[in-house]
């Protein structure tokens, strides 16, 4: 079978990029491989883990569970793009770090994708929210107390 | 793993989705939200030759009022818009307490009430809400149009009553009745996981607090909805007392013939199964009684 591709143009973290894709590339793959984007973590690419989680129009999916045609004109936030332009740590970042919420980091990127977009919407979560919001990205480090604690740490520090 | 080749078609509108499935009928699939169907291509357990994706199609995913109450989803529409619509949660009640058992936020934000329904995963929450509401599905082909009770739609596992060049366009859910309580139960060994068993009740209440109307329809338990309103009319004509319910909850238990897995034996998910009836049907009952 001749390879089926196609010319996309996506933004990734506010950056246009123009690239020939075939069908069946994976988002994650995309954005690790083509772009060097390798912030975004593929762990089980098959929508359970959530490490590949990125914001697609603001909204978190599995970058293993789009394919990057798809992603033809639409907005993609990744990892790489969370830190303030001068390096300065997002809140959830700085909370992160200060709670000890990863260990081995694997998961980490996702869970920044997560619950970013998360506090976006809601500053002022209950620790229940919260664990509701985490349900989908798997963590086998830390118990996930860590990163609940940071998380309230870093809504109320984003509530000023 | 990665996904076998295909061809990417993407749709530009209804009628070029149709044409292409009926040219191409079971060597193509419609790609909508994609939860379910990349994941088996990424496992190739799905190597469908030429994906015809709906996403940029307009108006496939719009959600409206139809005539007599009730409303119009469209098949493209995503989980999320519906969780974050309150005149649609306040409308119907049980499919906004179903919407977040249904796997986790990052899929919600993908995943389509279409695709979900006619993917037909017998462990999904929404094809057991559809049929306890009643919901009629509006199928299109290049050829024909026409309508399929929910109750007639689920036919086998993954299996529906759709043909190879059909699509299901849009779901009629009617409104429900004055005095209707509704809830939705189920057991899963973690958040967003599938269902070891799950139930959707619905019961309507008449002026002396009687039962003139229930539903209660199982996920989880068979190949299709388990719909086990049969058993549940004993309720019909009388105030439900908590033995009528208990009763209610056994014949239901003998009535759906769960499969066990590796997770939980048939005898685990029957016993499930009548605990989710007593509390769903209680709870109901009790909606139905306070107007909420």
């Amino acid at each position: 079978m001749d390879i089926d591709d196609h010319e996309i143009t996506i933004s990734v973290n506010g950056v246009r990029y123009q690239r020939r894709v075939e069908s069946r590339m994976l988002l994650s793959d995309f954005l690790r491989h083509d772009l060097g984007l390798a912030g975004t973590h593929v762990g089980c690419e098959h929508g359970v883990c959530g490490a590949c989680t990125v914001l697609l129009d603001g909204q978190p999916v599995r970058s293993c569970l789009m394919f990057a045609v798809q992603a033809e004109k639409h907005e993609i936030s990744t990892v790489e793009g969370v830190a303030g332009g001068d390096g300065e740590y997002h809140p959830l970042q700085q909370a992160m770090h200060d709670h000890h919420g990863l260990q081995c980091g694997y998961c980490t990127p996702g869970i920044l994708m997560t619950m970013t977009a998360f506090l976006e919407e809601n500053r002022s979560p209950s620790e229940e929210e919260v664990r509701e919001a985490l349900s989908g990205n798997l963590c086998r480090c830390t118990g996930y107390q860590n990163i609940v604690d940071a998380v309230m740490a870093a809504a109320k520090r984003m509530r000023g | 793993m990665k996904p076998a080749s295909f061809r990417y078609i993407s749709a530009t509108s209804l009628e070029h989705a149709l044409s292409l499935k009926a040219e191409y009928g079971d060597d193509a699939k419609f790609l909508a939200g994609g939860q379910s169907l990349i994941p088996t291509m990424n496992f190739r357990l799905a190597r469908p030759a030429i994906l015809i994706d709906l996403n940029r199609i307009d108006g496939l995913g719009a959600t409206r009022p139809c005539d007599g109450g009730g409303a119009r989803v469209g098949a493209l529409t995503r989980y999320r818009t519906l969780e974050r619509d309150a005149g649609f949660a306040g409308m119907f009640p049980l499919i906004a307490e179903a919407l977040p058992h249904i796997a986790h936020p990052q899929i919600r934000n993908r995943g389509t009430i279409g695709g979900n329904l006619s993917h037909a995963d017998p462990a999904s929450e929404l094809p057991a809400v559809a049929v306890a509401l009643g919901a009629r599905f509006h199928v299109q082909s290049t050829k024909q149009q026409r309508w399929c009770d929910a109750s007639n739609f689920f036919v086998g596992g993954l299996t529906t009553d759709l043909q190879s060049d059909e699509m299901l366009v849009e779901v009629e859910l009617p409104a429900p009745k004055p005095r209707t309580g509704s809830c939705f139960m189920e057991i899963a060994r973690r958040r967003g996981d599938f269902a070891i068993a799950g139930v959707a009740a619905t019961m309507t209440l008449g002026e002396r607090d009687e039962c003139i109307h229930v539903r209660l329809v199982f996920c989880g338990v068979g190949e299709t909805p388990a719909d086990a309103s049969s058993v549940a009319e004993i309720l019909r004509g009388h105030a439900p007392t908590e033995q009528a319910i208990r009763d209610v909850a056994a014949a239901a238990q003998a009535m759906i013939d769960p499969s066990g897995s590796v997770h939980a034996t048939a005898d685990y998910q029957r016993h499930i199964a009548g605990v989710l009836t007593e509390r769903a049907l209680q709870t109901a009952y009790q909606r139905a009684r306070h107007g909420h």
